[in-house]
């Protein structure tokens, strides 16, 4: 075996000399540095040796070790949501691959660049129900935009470059790349490819100039118009034309649960988010608008509830969507427009050529003021115990609203995303599709790894929180800064809602006894732990957490009303219109 | 589509999470050897063929993909069928046989088994047309499909 440690700009040289044979796991970091990865998320095994081997020889990118699999995919997923770059992250065979799974199917559902280079048994091993054996492959096909078994290493740094290029382009996605040991060890000649085309994949970025063309002329017809901001606003770095075209037509623009921080919360023309528990004001303009301009949306169950009852106003609908099979999946639409939201949008600001009807608009504005004067999102302020959406006030309020917040899964993700008013794309985390309970903690490594100096918050439940805790290790080896805000009410919170609701108050299983002192906890970790029992406290402690101890990690523990419940909601199944108002 | 190990699992993955139905699938290289094709008979509503559409083709295997029904096009599935060939009855079998153009490609003492090809309702309507008693084994490929004239599926 050739001992390397190469100075970063040898890796450049060296890749050049394709008479020089090197190893599969050379090739793997040569093929990581090639795409410019400056941290690798991961967690060693029997199969990924020989590249973990390699890791250590190298100084191209940071290798973060975390406590769990699950949690390094997590991790790599934040990290690519927070910058938009692709994030990797690497296990081993068998129990490393499954862990895996719950972050590759995470990042799926929000369609996330993703590459997850797992280690597989030698190639002569696979079938034999090998230790540590699985088929990988088969595992995370239902939830990978492709995978790749690497059988041969001559295919290896093509495989390598084609799954960093499927995960990024297009409708973004996870890439799973399984390379069994042997090819770990044989050696070929190096060279990465400059470029990769594939003849059965071939994404579509711009957008039909008539359809586009048509949907200009749709926005300036309209009485009551609407933006409908998704996900793919944020992912397809659509931000800056959302906000010039919302201003141009002066429309009010709503967002769903991905989308929040594509168009600046605060901005008056903003409604907040749609969806189950959205503004009354967005879910209301959504039901009555007579066109609505779609934007990396996908008319989910979450958004718009019961299809039906959605049909039943008449409004035309134009969906801008990069991926064909979003676009009338659940809802018919009138003008599609298949492309790259950045690029469709800037081609519509072009094709703008006149100005809405400012009379129609009015009366329309006049209507929306009228739901917004509904105030839905009031709560009792002068509650005697901390209510959570007070605490996520308050830390807006510290934060000045530039923090990255990630979120794990339940009421406390509902009240971050309700109170903490996102101005920009990439700072708002959280699992919308599949709803990984377990995915906050790690998220904020990602984005704490990505962005040393920026405050990164992780809201949490104390379900959640549970379900990837040993990650506070990983966060005190690096000394990650992360404000763990606990918002604690002791019971699973959106199940127990539920229950109220739907379930006649029979609350099975939704009570979490025996929680630990996690102020010890904490500090068993080796961080700083606090518990915060009173309204007025709240304020002092933040400050105190993003001052005192800025470079620390700060668990706060919030001690919360445990009877608070999400309003607004609209119950599973039923329309826009059927909200559950406080 | 590419002809790459996990190509077809990719396309009946598909059909099984999303709950399509598969009535028929088949599968085979083409003359160029990087390139296998696939013929799937599915059934659904206009919504949910044109949903199987973008789904197929959002596959990265996939390459091109035809909906053969939008315009006219042949189908043909081959069968092959044993059937007991015994004293009056094997005679009529071999009768059978050549109405349906079948061929008769093995016999025993006892037995013929017959190769037949045509769409799927041919080959249905010849098991309906013998003594069911007298089948001792049916196999069939699924439906292939090709477009009649002059269009062409190609890369």
């Amino acid at each position: 075996m050739k001992s390397l440690v190469l100075a970063p700009f040898q890796h450049l040289v060296c890749s050049t000399m394709a008479d020089t044979e090197l190893t599969g796991a050379e090739i793997v970091i040569r093929c990581l540095h090639a795409e410019g990865v400056k941290h690798v998320f991961g967690y060693p095994g029997g199969a990924v040796l020989n590249i973990y081997d390699e890791i250590y020889k190298q100084d191209g990118f940071k290798h973060i070790l975390v406590r769990h699999e699950q949690a390094a995919v997590h991790a790599a997923d934040a990290y690519a949501r927070s910058t938009g770059q692709v994030g990797v992250a690497l296990v081993t065979s068998g129990p490393g691959a499954t862990n895996a799974v719950t972050g590759i199917a995470t990042a799926y559902m929000d369609s996330i660049p993703m590459v997850v280079i797992t280690g597989q048994v030698p190639t002569a091993a696979i079938g034999m129900d090998a230790f540590q054996e699985v088929d990988t492959v088969g595992i995370t096909r239902p939830c990978v935009k492709h995978n790749f078994l690497v059988k041969d290493v001559r295919e290896l740094a093509e495989t390598m470059k084609k799954a960093f290029y499927i995960a990024a382009t297009g409708r973004p996605g996870p890439v799973v790349v399984d390379i069994p040991k042997d090819v770990t060890q044989n050696t070929c000649a190096f060279v990465y490819p400059e470029s990769v085309s594939m003849r059965s994949y071939n994404p579509t970025s711009k957008g039909h100039t008539g359809q586009i063309k048509k949907a200009a002329q749709m926005l300036l017809e309209a009485k009551r118009p609407m933006l409908y901001v998704g996900g793919g606003a944020v992912l397809g770095n659509g931000a800056e034309p959302v906000r010039a075209l919302a201003r141009k037509l002066g429309f009010p623009v709503a967002s769903t649960l991905m989308g929040l921080g594509a168009f600046p919360e605060p901005d008056p023309q903003n409604l907040g988010m749609l969806g189950m528990h959205g503004t009354y004001e967005a879910n209301m303009a959504m039901q009555h608008c007579d066109v609505l301009l779609a934007i990396g949306a996908r008319f989910d169950d979450r958004v718009i509830g019961n299809p039906k009852h959605f049909g039943k106003e008449a409004r035309r609908i134009i969906h801008i969507d990069v991926d064909p099979s979003s676009i009338s999946k659940r809802v018919r639409v009138d003008v599609p427009i298949v492309g790259a939201v950045d690029q469709v949008l800037t081609d519509m600001l072009k094709q703008i050529d006149g100005v809405p009807d400012a009379t129609a608009l009015k009366a329309w504005w006049a209507q929306i003021e009228l739901w917004r004067a509904q105030d839905c999102m009031k709560y009792d302020r002068a509650s005697p115990v901390i209510k959570p959406q007070a605490v996520v006030e308050a830390l807006y309020k510290v934060t000045g609203g530039a923090a990255f917040v990630a979120s794990d899964v339940g009421q406390h993700q509902m009240w971050a995303a309700q109170y903490y008013k996102f101005n920009e794309p990439r700072r708002w985390i959280n699992s919308g599709g599949l709803g990984t309970m377990g995915f906050g903690l790690p998220a904020a490594m990602g984005i704490a790894m990505a962005h040393p100096d920026a405050p990164v918050v992780c809201i949490t439940g104390e379900g959640s929180i549970q379900m990837n805790i040993q990650e506070l290790s990983t966060c005190k080896e690096h000394k990650l800064p992360i404000k763990v805000i606990l918002l604690n009410n002791g019971v699973l919170g959106m199940v127990r809602q539920w229950q109220e609701f739907f379930y006649e108050e029979r609350y099975s299983e939704s009570y979490v006894t025996s929680l630990p002192d996690f102020t010890m906890l904490a500090e068993a970790y080796g961080h700083v732990g606090m518990k915060i029992e009173r309204p007025e406290d709240v304020e002092p402690a933040l400050i105190k957490a993003f001052t005192e101890h800025k470079d620390e990690l700060v668990f706060m523990n919030f001690i919360t009303d445990p009877r608070e419940n999400v309003y607004p909601m609209i119950p599973a199944g039923k329309g826009l219109s059927e909200m559950i108002l406080i | 589509m590419e002809n790459e190990a996990g190509a077809l699992s990719r396309v009946a993955g598909l059909f099984s999470a999303r709950g399509y139905n598969i009535e028929s699938l088949t599968v085979a290289p083409t003359e160029d050897a990087t390139l296998s094709r696939m013929t799937i008979v599915t059934r659904g509503s206009d919504d949910v063929i044109e949903q199987i559409n973008k789904q197929l083709n959002k596959l990265v295997d996939v390459i091109k993909l035809q909906d053969l029904s939008d315009g006219s096009h042949i189908e043909r599935e081959l069968m092959l069928v044993k059937v007991r060939a015994v004293g009056e009855g094997r005679e009529e079998m071999k009768r059978m046989a050549d109405i349906f153009r079948g061929n008769i490609i093995d016999v025993t003492e006892k037995s013929y088994t017959i190769e037949l090809t045509g769409d799927g309702k041919k080959l249905t309507a010849f098991l309906e047309a013998i003594d069911p008693s007298a089948i001792l084994e049916t196999v069939r490929t699924g439906t292939s499909g090709i477009a009649r004239g002059e269009r062409i599926l190609k890369i």
